[in-house]
């Protein structure tokens, strides 16, 4: 039998990371790299709880993981704003056409 | 004379007229517009009356003192103190300026109120006035300075004044050639008398006694024996140049042609400056430094028969001339060169006295001419005139008066004065008698000439147009009271110089005395009395009577005809005659057209050498500036330009990394975090 250890979940956290990551850095629709955003956040959360479990045994980070969500769920409802008003500017939500900043 | 008296107010005799001058030079236009012309002529004669007022106070003054020490002095400031060339101005009175002074006040004041008339219809009224004080101040000047160099700024100034005086009318351009003419002849003069005012003292300086005032260079004129210059004396050196700038202001040969065309100016300038006193000038200033003439021998010789040819030459061409004032202008010159002879025998009372005599007949004739010619409306040419003496009594009178006067007719003055120079000239120790012949044969042309002017003007048939006739006036008293007074003097003039063959006591040489007999050789009254200058004395006034019975048997009673002695040489001797001997024409071939010729170098020198050098100048400054555009176009501008486009390079590089693109910049931020990450952890 295969014992499921910490660095499993450090494995898939860190793959979960890599994944947020990169479709905060490569998706032109703007609620994709929002998803990316939550996945990291998310993958920190993944992170805490592996620790909070297999490190010094404690809630304090499954605490701290609610304390996380909580963060997600306000940092993604002024996302949602954000791109609300991106739309409203740009009629689209492509971030390609986001470029007025453009030098 | 080593004394001198000394006294304050002869500077008045020489400022009033300046003084007149300058108020009517710098304010006359505008006092003539406000007060008329009137206001002019007073501001005009009164200095000069006055300062005949004073001349006579001076004159009386000098009568005072002993004959010996008839010397009065008014010093007023140093004007020139460098080195041993001391010069101070002051003025000073001798038997010989007094009697200069009386003159050129009294003769020059009687020519001022005749002016008043003359110039009464002209618009320039000040302007005449202006120059004629100014010409007053100026021979004061040339008459009282105690000094070389002051009696030379007298000498420039009337010569300035001659010119503008002659040129008075300017704007006919033959007046104003004629002053030109009379100024640059004057010049050619006025060069020889600075030479010879230099070598005087740089001689002297050398002797350790440099000195321009006449006192004391008539003190150390003795240490001028022997010196030498080349191989001819100082003394005639200096002599001989002094005689060159005479030739010059008083129209002898062969400077005299200036004087002839100078009577383009107004009748009073040429009564005032070209017969009475400008003329004199260079008589007066033989008389002044006599004492050096006297030293050389040799100039005197060249003195003496310049004047004979000159007084004989000017006759002759006085014979054929028509113009009333030309023949007064020959008529000028050659009893100019009377008072020459006079100055050359060593003579020097009698050629002063001739000088004074001259001033009022000449004057009077000037004045007459000018009268008749204000009366025939401007015309000049006596073949258009005759009879004038019905219209004109007064100046028929004084002209016909004046007129016996320059002929030597005994008793008028002017008898006594020719005679005493003629009797000199054939007998004292430096004459000779061909200069008497010279002078007698020029007495007889001047009674000839002067008596064909009379009988052509004033009797006879009128012969001008009806127009003209009808204004024949005789003048206003402004003009014929002057005539009366010159008439006057130049008929009773004659007793101050009554010489002892004759009774009289020859006051005049008595009073020159002091001024001309020191350590001179003066003509001494070689045996007066005796035949021959009774003999002499006839002879001159038979020769005058000739001349009076010629011109009267060819103008008056037509007996004889002048065309006669035209036709002489077919009209060749009258031609030379009435062109002047064609001495104008030789001058312009000769003198002027090598005057022309080098100033023809000079300009091509100007053109060719200096202006190119100037326009090389300018190429090259334009060649350096446009080297420094070509340095601001492409080094100056091209830093600057080069900065902004470095500027604009680096700014459109740097540019690029604002892509807009919000996936892009998370790029960044998470390439950085981890760069930094790995650089922590190493």
């Amino acid at each position: 039998m295969l014992t499921i250890g910490l660095t499993h979940y450090l494995i898939v956290g860190a793959l979960v990371f890599g994944l947020g990551l990169f479709c905060v850095l490569t998706r032109r629709n703007a609620l994709g790299v929002l998803m990316g955003v939550e996945l990291v956040l998310n993958s920190a959360n993944i992170n805490y709880l592996a620790f909070a479990r297999y490190g010094t045994f404690s809630y304090d980070g499954q605490v701290f993981a609610i304390f996380v969500i909580m963060l997600a769920a306000a940092e993604a409802a002024i996302g949602l704003a954000i791109v609300l008003g991106i739309y409203q500017t740009f009629q689209t939500i492509d971030l390609e056409a986001t470029e007025t900043l453009r030098g | 004379m080593e004394h001198a008296v000394h006294v304050d107010y002869l500077r008045w005799i020489v400022f009033l007229p300046l003084v007149g001058a300058a108020i009517n030079g710098v304010t006359g236009a505008a006092i003539q517009r406000a007060a008329g012309k009137r206001a002019i002529s007073v501001i005009a004669c009164a200095p000069v009356i006055i300062a005949f007022g004073i001349s006579v106070r001076a004159f009386l003054q000098l009568l005072e003192l002993p004959p010996d020490e008839r010397l009065m002095l008014d010093p007023l400031w140093t004007w020139i103190s460098v080195g041993t060339l001391k010069v101070d101005v002051a003025f000073q009175v001798d038997p010989l300026s007094a009697v200069m002074i009386l003159v050129v006040t009294g003769v020059g004041g009687l020519i001022h109120i005749y002016s008043t008339g003359y110039m009464h219809d002209e618009k320039s009224y000040w302007r005449f006035f202006a120059f004629l004080n100014l010409f007053t101040f100026a021979m004061l000047t040339l008459v009282l300075g105690d000094n070389l160099l002051l009696m030379f700024v007298g000498w420039e100034g009337v010569g300035l004044c001659s010119y503008a005086l002659i040129g008075f009318w300017y704007s006919e351009i033959n007046n104003a050639s004629a002053g030109s003419k009379a100024f640059i002849v004057n010049r050619v003069g006025d060069f020889g008398f600075t030479l010879g005012a230099f070598l005087l003292f740089w001689t002297l300086n050398n002797l350790g006694h440099g000195t321009l005032t006449f006192r004391e260079l008539q003190q150390h004129a003795h240490l001028l024996d022997g010196q030498m210059i080349g191989s001819m004396s100082v003394v005639t050196a200096v002599t001989l140049l002094f005689f060159v700038g005479a030739t010059g202001k008083s129209a002898q040969i062969p400077l005299y042609v200036w004087l002839p065309d100078a009577m383009a100016g107004p009748t009073p300038v040429s009564a005032l400056i070209h017969a009475a006193t400008m003329v004199t000038a260079g008589v007066y200033m033989i008389g002044r430094t006599n004492f050096l003439f006297s030293m050389a021998p040799t100039t005197l010789q060249v003195v003496a028969w310049i004047g004979a040819l000159t007084a004989f030459f000017a006759a002759t061409i006085g014979v054929c001339q028509n113009d009333i004032k030309r023949v007064l202008a020959y008529s000028t010159v050659s009893q100019l060169g009377y008072m020459f002879i006079g100055m050359g025998v060593g003579a020097y009372a009698a050629g002063i006295f001739h000088l004074m005599t001259h001033a009022f007949f000449k004057a009077c004739l000037f004045l007459g001419s000018g009268s008749v010619i204000h009366a025939m409306g401007g015309e000049q040419d006596m073949r258009k005139m005759g009879g004038l003496r019905k219209w004109m009594p007064q100046t028929h009178l004084t002209f016909l008066i004046s007129t016996i006067a320059i002929a030597g007719i005994p008793p008028t003055s002017g008898f006594f004065s020719k005679d005493e120079i003629l009797w000199k000239a054939f007998s004292s120790e430096h004459g000779n008698p061909l200069l008497w012949l010279l002078g007698f044969a020029g007495a007889g042309l001047t009674s000839f000439y002067m008596f064909r002017q009379v009988f052509m003007t004033f009797y006879g048939e009128n012969r001008a147009d009806h127009h003209t006739q009808e204004h024949l006036h005789e003048s206003p008293p402004a003009m014929t009271y002057p005539l009366l007074i010159l008439a006057l003097l130049a008929a009773l003039a004659g007793v101050l110089g009554v010489p002892h063959s004759l009774g009289g006591a020859n006051r005049i040489e008595e009073w020159f005395a002091p001024v001309f007999s020191h350590g001179g050789h003066v003509a001494h009254e070689a045996d007066h009395g005796g035949a021959l200058e009774y003999g002499l004395m006839l002879a001159s006034v038979g020769v005058a009577a000739i001349g009076f019975l010629v011109a009267r048997a060819m103008y008056l009673t037509k007996t004889l005809s002048p065309d006669t002695y035209a036709e002489i040489a077919n009209g060749g001797l009258y031609r030379v005659l009435y062109n002047k001997y064609y001495v104008d024409e030789f001058y312009a071939a000769t003198v002027l057209a090598f005057t022309m010729f080098l100033s023809r170098v000079a300009s091509l020198f100007d053109q060719y050498v200096i202006d190119f050098i100037v326009n090389s100048a300018a190429t090259v400054v334009r060649v350096t500036s446009w080297l420094n555009g070509l340095f601001d176009n492409y080094v100056v501008d091209g830093a600057v330009n080069g900065v902004a486009a470095v500027t604009m390079g680096v700014g459109g590089r740097v540019r690029r990394l604002q892509t807009g693109s919000i996936n892009g910049y998370l790029y960044v931020i998470v390439v950085a975090t981890v760069a930094i990450l790995i650089y922590r952890v190493m």
